[in-house]
């Protein structure tokens, strides 16, 4: 496409901003012929930023608006996304935090001269996974300015067909316009709506750098971040307490959800079931302050109180669609959920605007999903493909103290689909060898796959409870995607001695009833 | 035809390891009469151990165990970065780890009978020889005599480390991996000589424990595997504190007054000999196979020639009828202990069972578990060249950094992971090589795929798992043809 007009200077705006343009441009009655740029996209995390770099490669004019609003505790952070910031990155990392400190447990075992009691420096921790954050947002910056993608730290909105204002955060306003839009504006946590919840709690915005120890905390939810946040706190050696409404891991396969919630259990993690915070106080300031948290029991019968330094909440997440002016260009979202509904192009209902990425109904909120989403976009958009992003047999890992990877159908949902009588599920306890020598959680690390009986038993879901779940699971999600069967899962030689490798000798059926009781090599 | 009926069992096993365990229990499964022999012949320092074989007591188990706790040492290091607060380096107590380990795999002995009594089948501790071809005869401790006849017979007795011949000293004063796992006292500097996976994972952990240890090589690491892969981890090995003596030949060992080593050796590079005092040299220079002890000419039993390993077909078959033979003493078998054992049930099922399949010995995966652990499935890049010529295949690769690294501020520069693929439409994938942690982990589920026949292009539509370095697999774009720079950034 020829490019009318010559090069705008970074992030100005090509048409004075006269009250009459304004009008004019609210109005949407004309689109401008030529536009500042090939594509704008909103949002500068996983999806966008993969985006970008990819349709820089085609000679697009790019610009990428990455905004953070502040949270209710005035908590900000750099180009990058939830991923990087708030999400996959300081998790993982903190997650590691907790693993070593077992390990140091374990070391003892194994001939190593450590003290018994280990103490875990907060503050050192989370600067050094600050720091490398912010190695990690600097990296993004240059490599949109060696890209050629033009960025700007400001909030975007839709003003009109084709346009967008920019607000930074001093408040001053630019506009720009362009052929095409990503929405990629990912996620926020969720409040509870209760008194003194946004001005006492805390969420996973805040966690990753609070800058003093959280002591003694609750955890309010019981999604994989609700699990995994309350597992690495406690295996720094915290006081946790997680509170649920209901089930846990709501969408992933029960079983293997009550067996992380078991081993959660079984390492001094405390449940409080069935409750609902409805009041949070503050007893004392402080970092940590005292928090008093009333809960009600989801049936109404029964409040109790509790005391902690930190309440976090992880209820779930809440989509960036409502402010950015989506009804003014008319994206249809879905009113309840604030969701995107796209077609299989990521297209909105409104053709020069796509989205990517957390926003999206119906599917997976993960980031290498919203990446390979955002590339494939840009090439259909100008590298003549037609490759639709795959989002069947997507894998996952949740890194809780228990490491859950998973790929494919839950037990339930493949019931669902095919019937219980047409699937067979081969299961099976694991020891990793590692953990014999310091006797360490037999019998709790668990094996499982669900195959189609009527389709050759191919393998439609894949399960593993135990440590390096990803590492194990990435693999196999590849093998699912070539269509595994069970026969070439009995045929293949495992590799020995590794905890996957009990993949390759799966016989017991959970419908024989038999024993899945390890006894070693 | 055996005579059915004649002979006292269905199937005599001879061996108890990895695979005479599978294929005896797999049999007594069908419903047979079975029994097995094994016998260790304790080690010329004297060492010996129970019943399971090389993989349970001198090989995989122990070695894996030690592997570990010398990678908790690095783990006590990240755990400061990370936030704890302990020394970054403390000391460590081969007793205590070598009493552990050792009483796991004591464990693991008793184990191996339970299962065996709990299955009727009978479990002599004997070594057997042939008397003729239906029946063997050992001798007990005691000095008894024993006779078992079967109507199959299957050899699985595995094989021993092999000493050097032409270097003094070296059965009197060295060691092997037999008596390293089972030693009571730290072996202290150590020269570990021979470039095979045991020699590297070996000096890989003694590194780990903070002793002083040396890899003697004659020439190339790891024979037979990727040599890319094979420097790789010799690098990082080397940046992290093993000392590689490379293009030397050992000489001697002599014993010093106060216990010590004196050893020496011919440096080719330089062209002369040089000498060095260590506590411990231990030979890990190949094993050879454990035929010589069974009286196998009395049989007819074929034997290869330049190797000493016995012939089989694809049934696993050897040139008796009858006698078959299953894991590391046959010929043109993989030496691990998967393989042993699927060969094992497989064998016992066609026998007894009513089935028909055969062994697949293509694209097995397996591991080296040196401090930066090397995993692979299929060809190496050389191997693939050669069958496909440089023009017909393509190789993605990646330098990645695994995120524990990052905060930890450990070294990736030999974190590697490379493709090989037939050049084409589909790029069927022919070989995959993963250096880094978790190595074993991360193959198995590729391994899958490449049994399913997987293609680069089904592993780009293969969505990652993030974070992991797993995923970087997935992600793998750059060729060796484009001659870009291969360093990825993970997020």
């Amino acid at each position: 496409m020829a490019d009318k007009n010559p090069p705008a200077t970074e992030g100005e705006a090509k048409k004075e901003d006269t009250p009459q343009n304004l009008y004019r441009m609210n109005g949407s009655e004309e689109t401008p012929e030529s536009y500042d740029y090939d594509l704008i996209i909103i949002g500068g995390g996983s999806g966008g930023l993969a985006a970008a770099k990819e349709a820089a490669k085609y000679g697009k004019k790019i610009m990428v608006l990455d905004f953070v609003t502040p949270t209710p505790l005035g908590n900000r952070w750099g180009l990058g996304g939830t991923c990087v910031n708030v999400g996959c990155i300081p998790k993982k990392l903190m997650h590691q935090a907790a693993l070593l400190g077992q390990a140091l447990q374990d070391s003892r075992m194994y001939g190593w001269q450590v003290e018994e009691q280990v103490k875990h420096n907060w503050e050192r921790m989370t600067e050094a996974v600050q720091s490398y954050i912010g190695s990690l947002n600097w990296g993004y910056r240059v490599a949109l300015r060696e890209n050629k993608v033009t960025y700007e730290n400001a909030f975007g909105e839709f003003v009109g067909p084709h346009k967008i204002k920019a607000t930074n955060i001093k408040g001053k306003e630019k506009f720009f316009t362009a052929e095409r839009f990503l929405i990629a504006t990912g996620e926020r946590p969720r409040y509870l709506g209760i008194p003194g919840d946004k001005e006492y709690c805390i969420s996973s915005d805040d966690l990753f750098s609070l800058p003093y120890c959280p002591g003694k905390t609750l955890v309010v939810g019981a999604s994989y971040v609700a699990l995994e946040c309350a597992g690495f706190l406690a295996g720094i050696g915290l006081d946790v307490t997680v509170m649920v409404r209901s089930i846990l891991l709501r969408g992933f396969d029960q079983d293997m959800a009550n067996k992380i919630g078991d081993h959660m259990e079984e390492h001094g993690i405390k449940f409080i079931k069935q409750f609902v915070p409805v009041k949070i106080e503050q007893i004392e300031e402080g970092m940590p302050g005292r928090l008093r948290v009333v809960a009600q029991s989801t049936d109404g019968q029964e409040t109790i109180e509790g005391e902690y330094n930190t309440v976090l909440l992880a209820i779930g997440r809440d989509s960036c669609t409502r402010k950015i002016g989506l009804e003014t260009v008319g994206v249809k979202i879905n009113e309840k959920t604030g969701k995107i509904p796209v077609n299989d192009e990521e297209q909105t209902s409104v053709p020069y605007i796509y989205a990517i990425g957390d926003i999206l109904e119906g599917k997976l909120e993960l980031t290498p999903v919203a990446i390979q989403a955002g590339r494939l976009l840009a090439r259909r958009l100008y590298a003549g493909s037609n490759v639709k992003c795959d989002y069947d047999n997507v894998p996952t890992t949740v890194f809780t103290p228990m490491e859950y990877g998973a790929c494919g159908l839950s037990e339930e949902k493949a019931i669902e689909k095919f019937g219980e009588e047409n699937i067979e599920v081969y299961h099976s306890y694991f020891w990793p060898l590692e953990w014999t020598i310091p006797s360490r959680d037999n019998n709790k690390c668990y094996a499982k796959i669900v195959c189609n009986v009527k389709d050759n038993e191919r393998v439609v879901g894949f399960h593993v409870l135990g440590p390096n779940a990803g590492e194990v699971t990435q693999g196999f999600a590849a093998a699912l995607k070539c269509g595994l069967t069970k026969e070439q899962l009995d045929s293949t030689i495992g590799i020995h001695p590794v905890c996957a490798e009990v993949f390759t000798t799966l016989s017991v059926t959970k419908r024989s009833g038999g024993s899945i009781l390890q006894a070693g090599c | 035809m055996p005579f059915v009926g004649s002979n006292e069992y269905d199937l005599l096993v001879i061996g108890g390891g990895s695979g005479g365990l599978a294929c005896a229990k797999e049999a007594a499964d069908h419903g047979k009469k079975v029994a097995i022999m094994d016998y260790v012949v304790p080690s010329p320092r004297g060492t010996s151990w129970g019943l399971g074989g090389t993989c349970v007591n001198v090989g995989c188990i122990p070695k894996k165990l030690m592997h570990h706790a010398a990678l908790l040492g690095g783990a006590l290091e990240d755990a400061h970065h990370y936030g704890w607060d302990v020394a970054p380096s403390a000391p460590h107590n081969w007793q205590q780890m070598a009493t552990a380990v050792q009483n796991h795999v004591k464990s693991l002995n008793w184990g191996h009978r339970v299962q065996l009594q709990e299955r009727n089948v009978k479990y002599f501790n004997i070594q057997g020889s042939f008397v003729d071809d239906h029946t063997v005869r050992g001798f007990t401790k005691a000095g008894k005599e024993t006779l078992v006849t079967a109507d199959y017979i299957v050899l699985a007795t595995g094989g021993r480390p092999r000493y050097p011949d032409d270097v003094e000293g070296a059965m009197e004063y060295g060691i092997t991996s037999d008596d390293l796992f089972w030693l009571k006292e730290s072996p202290g500097k150590t020269l570990v000589v021979g470039a095979s996976y045991v020699s590297l994972e070996c000096a890989g952990f003694l590194t780990g424990f903070g002793l002083d240890a040396t890899v003697m090589m004659r020439s190339i690491p790891l024979r037979g595997f990727d040599q890319q892969m094979a420097l790789l981890v010799t690098d990082y090995m080397e940046s992290h504190g093993t000392k590689f003596l490379k293009h030397c030949t050992m000489k001697k060992l002599e014993k010093l007054e106060n216990k010590r080593l004196q050893v020496t050796w011919h440096n080719h590079k330089a062209g002369r000999e040089e000498t060095d005092i260590f506590d411990t040299v231990m030979w890990a220079i190949g094993r050879v196979p454990e035929t010589r002890r069974l009286n196998l000419e009395k049989v007819g039993v074929t034997l290869h020639p330049d190797s000493q390993k016995i012939l089989v077909d694809a049934s696993e078959a050897t040139s008796v009828a009858h006698i078959y033979a299953i894991g590391d003493i046959t010929e043109g078998r993989p030496e691990l202990t998967p393989t042993a054992i699927m060969a094992g049930k497989l064998l016992a099922r066609r026998l007894f069972g009513r089935s028909t399949e055969l062994m697949d010995y293509d694209n097995v995966a397996t591991t080296v578990f040196t401090p930066l652990e090397y995993g692979c499935v299929g060809l190496s890049e050389e191997e693939a060249e050669r069958r496909y010529g440089q023009e017909g295949i393509e190789v993605y690769h990646a330098y990645y950094k695994p995120l524990e690294f990052t905060v930890a501020e450990k070294d990736s520069s030999q974190c590697y992971i490379k493709m090989v693929c037939l050049r084409g439409r589909d790029q069927r994938i022919l070989g995959l090589h993963f250096l880094g942690p978790n190595a074993g982990e991360v193959i198995q589920g590729f391994s899958l795929g490449i049994k399913c026949g997987a293609t680069y292009s089904q592993m780009k539509r293969t969505v990652g798992i993030h974070p992991t370095s797993a995923e970087e697999v997935t992600k793998l774009w750059i060729t060796k043809r484009s001659g870009l720079p291969a360093t990825v950034t993970g997020c």
